[in-house]
């Protein structure tokens, strides 16, 4: 249903931000009808993911604390910090590794910047037209509202113009960082999978070199084999995009959860900690520990222990001692048995 | 070919560390010391007991987590969290009965042991079992560890009412099949005890 329902919506916002198709480029029609299903893919994904036990908890309680009254404006500032650092700056990744997030950051804005060009193209969302009063000018639409004009032979239209081979460049940098890094680093060889880790960076490739073709095809080859190159650059944007829901590019629509997660956290550090009926010591939220009792519940997951407790309420560091313990009356029981030695 | 299976023997734990030091060895981890060496009551006795990751077969650490990023090899051994899935929520550090995982706060990540991936899936031993004097770790074969020790090795666990079935196996008396988890407490625990700040034991402790 969702993914009927954004589909239908996307159908919808192609019909009126072109104005009734009277700004839709024909010759993007094959770009515009795979985004339609990969919008239906992604959302159908989406909502799937949303129905899992644990991803359903943190999207309300995400979105609980979020909009908790008297908190709003502060959460909105939060946001803005953790966008900037998590999303703008992505530094998570960088601490990761300096070559990871390099190859990362570069991909990530490329494509970003492609697609902020492209969608709004093959949706007839902008479009570009001469100036009736002078072929040196060039105007610029946004839902059929002239949003701008500039000279053809200005650096502002160099940049307009040659702005997806920035973007490819960018992802270039990017594919080829990647590869390098995941060509010598053993750990990542060890645990790569083709069709997860290799597959997504082969088609970044394939669209990037395609694409640049076609501006080699214009400016340094008369136009040679366009059509050809066109035809093929089309090809690999729309495997891509189907692709988009089922692989690796999900995580671009799961990630934004991690934002969620940081209000969750934040908020049960501020409130009541879980003690360890073992220890002590406090070891986490209780509101995290609550939930996970439910969403065991949930997951059919029977963590009740025989005298009463539940073992929920035991820290991951006493878990781990009682395992030994556990080994050990084993052994002893044995012992006063008489079997042992 | 002859299957090693992965055999834990905590009452052989002697301390030493060495796991730990050649657990950050590991190429997936580099750097990283993803094993835990436990000392069980440092006031009132010297054992110490290793935890690697268990490999369960239906993870519980998978099943809450939200991000769907902890997946299983087709050899049953269950890896660190995807990077560009993991959201860094814990599920899995407070739900995993066996309190392996770990949440690095660095990078905003949950990172466990995989039982060296690089190594065991071409055949070598993971770093800790390679190791460790004492045998508490050990990566060899069924018929290898039948012979050698005194104990069966079982990879069948209760906690509460829920049975888990792990790739590694614990050493337990000969006849037993199972290994039922209750709340084992020895003598005093260290919030119980009374306020020392001389009390080395104690500062080791936390």
């Amino acid at each position: 249903m969702w993914g009927l329902l954004a589909t239908v919506s996307l159908i919808g916002g192609i019909y009126i931000g072109s104005r009734g198709l009277r700004d839709f480029d024909p010759a993007l029609v094959s770009y515009a009808g795979a985004t339609l299903f990969a919008a239906f893919g992604l959302a159908y994904r989406f909502s799937m993911w949303l129905r899992r036990p644990p991803t359903r908890l943190y999207w309300y309680r995400g979105w609980q604390i979020f909009t908790k009254r008297g908190s709003l404006g502060k959460n909105l500032a939060h946001l803005f910090e953790i966008f900037m650092s998590n999303f703008i700056f992505q530094r998570f990744i960088e601490r990761r590794s300096h070559m990871r997030w390099t190859a990362h950051w570069f991909l990530a804005w490329g494509c970003l910047l492609a697609g902020a060009i492209t969608f709004p193209l093959s949706f007839g969302w902008i479009h570009f037209e001469t100036a009736t009063s002078s072929q040196e000018i060039y105007r610029a639409f946004l839902f059929g509202i002239p949003v701008g004009q500039f000279p053809v032979h200005s650096v502002i239209a160099e940049l307009a113009f040659n702005a997806l081979d920035i973007a490819a460049m960018m992802v270039l940098i990017g594919v080829f960082t990647a590869l390098w890094r995941r060509g010598r680093d053993h750990g990542a060889m060890a645990v790569q999978q083709f069709a997860d880790d290799l597959m997504p960076l082969i088609l970044l490739f394939a669209i990037c070199v395609t694409g640049l073709f076609l501006t080699a095809s214009t400016h340094l080859m008369h136009g040679l084999h366009y059509t050809f190159l066109s035809q093929l650059h089309a090809v690999t944007v729309i495997v891509t995009l189907v692709y988009l829901p089922f692989g690796k590019f999900f995580h671009i629509f799961q990630r934004p959860a991690q934002l969620g997660v940081d209000f969750y956290k934040r908020a049960g550090k501020e409130g009541e900690q879980a003690v360890c009926i073992r220890c002590g010591n406090e070891y986490g939220s209780r509101m995290q520990m609550d939930d996970m009792k439910r969403l065991q519940a949930a997951l059919n997951i029977h963590y009740q222990l025989k005298d009463g407790s539940h073992y929920q309420d035991i820290c991951p560091k006493c878990r781990r001692k009682n395992l030994a313990l556990t080994q050990d009356s084993m052994w002893k029981t044995l012992v006063e048995k008489g079997e042992g030695s | 070919m002859i299957k090693n299976e992965f055999f834990i023997d905590y009452s052989r734990c002697i301390g030493c560390e060495a796991c730990v030091q050649a657990c950050g060895e590991c190429d997936t981890h580099r750097g990283v010391s993803l094993i835990h060496l436990e000392t069980i009551e440092r006031r009132d006795s010297v054992q110490t007991a290793p935890q690697v990751c268990m490999h369960c077969e239906d993870p519980i650490c998978a099943q809450v987590c939200p991000a769907d990023a902890i997946k299983k090899t087709p050899d049953g051994v269950v890896q660190s969290s995807l990077k560009p899935r993991c959201i860094g929520c814990s599920n899995c550090v407070v739900s995993c009965p066996f309190g392996v995982p770990k949440y690095q706060i660095d990078v905003d990540q949950m990172m466990k042991c995989d039982m060296c991936y690089d190594r065991t899936s071409v055949g070598k031993k993971p770093m800790c079992a390679t190791v460790c004097p004492s045998g508490a770790l050990t990566f060899t074969t069924m018929q290898d560890i039948q012979r050698t020790r005194q104990g069966v090795p079982v990879n069948e666990w209760k906690f509460g009412a829920e049975v888990v079935h792990t790739k590694v196996y614990v050493m337990v008396p000969p006849e037993m099949t199972r290994v039922d988890i209750g709340l084992i407490q020895i003598q005093t625990t260290a919030a119980a005890l009374p306020s020392d700040p001389y009390d080395v034991a104690l500062m080791l402790e936390s």
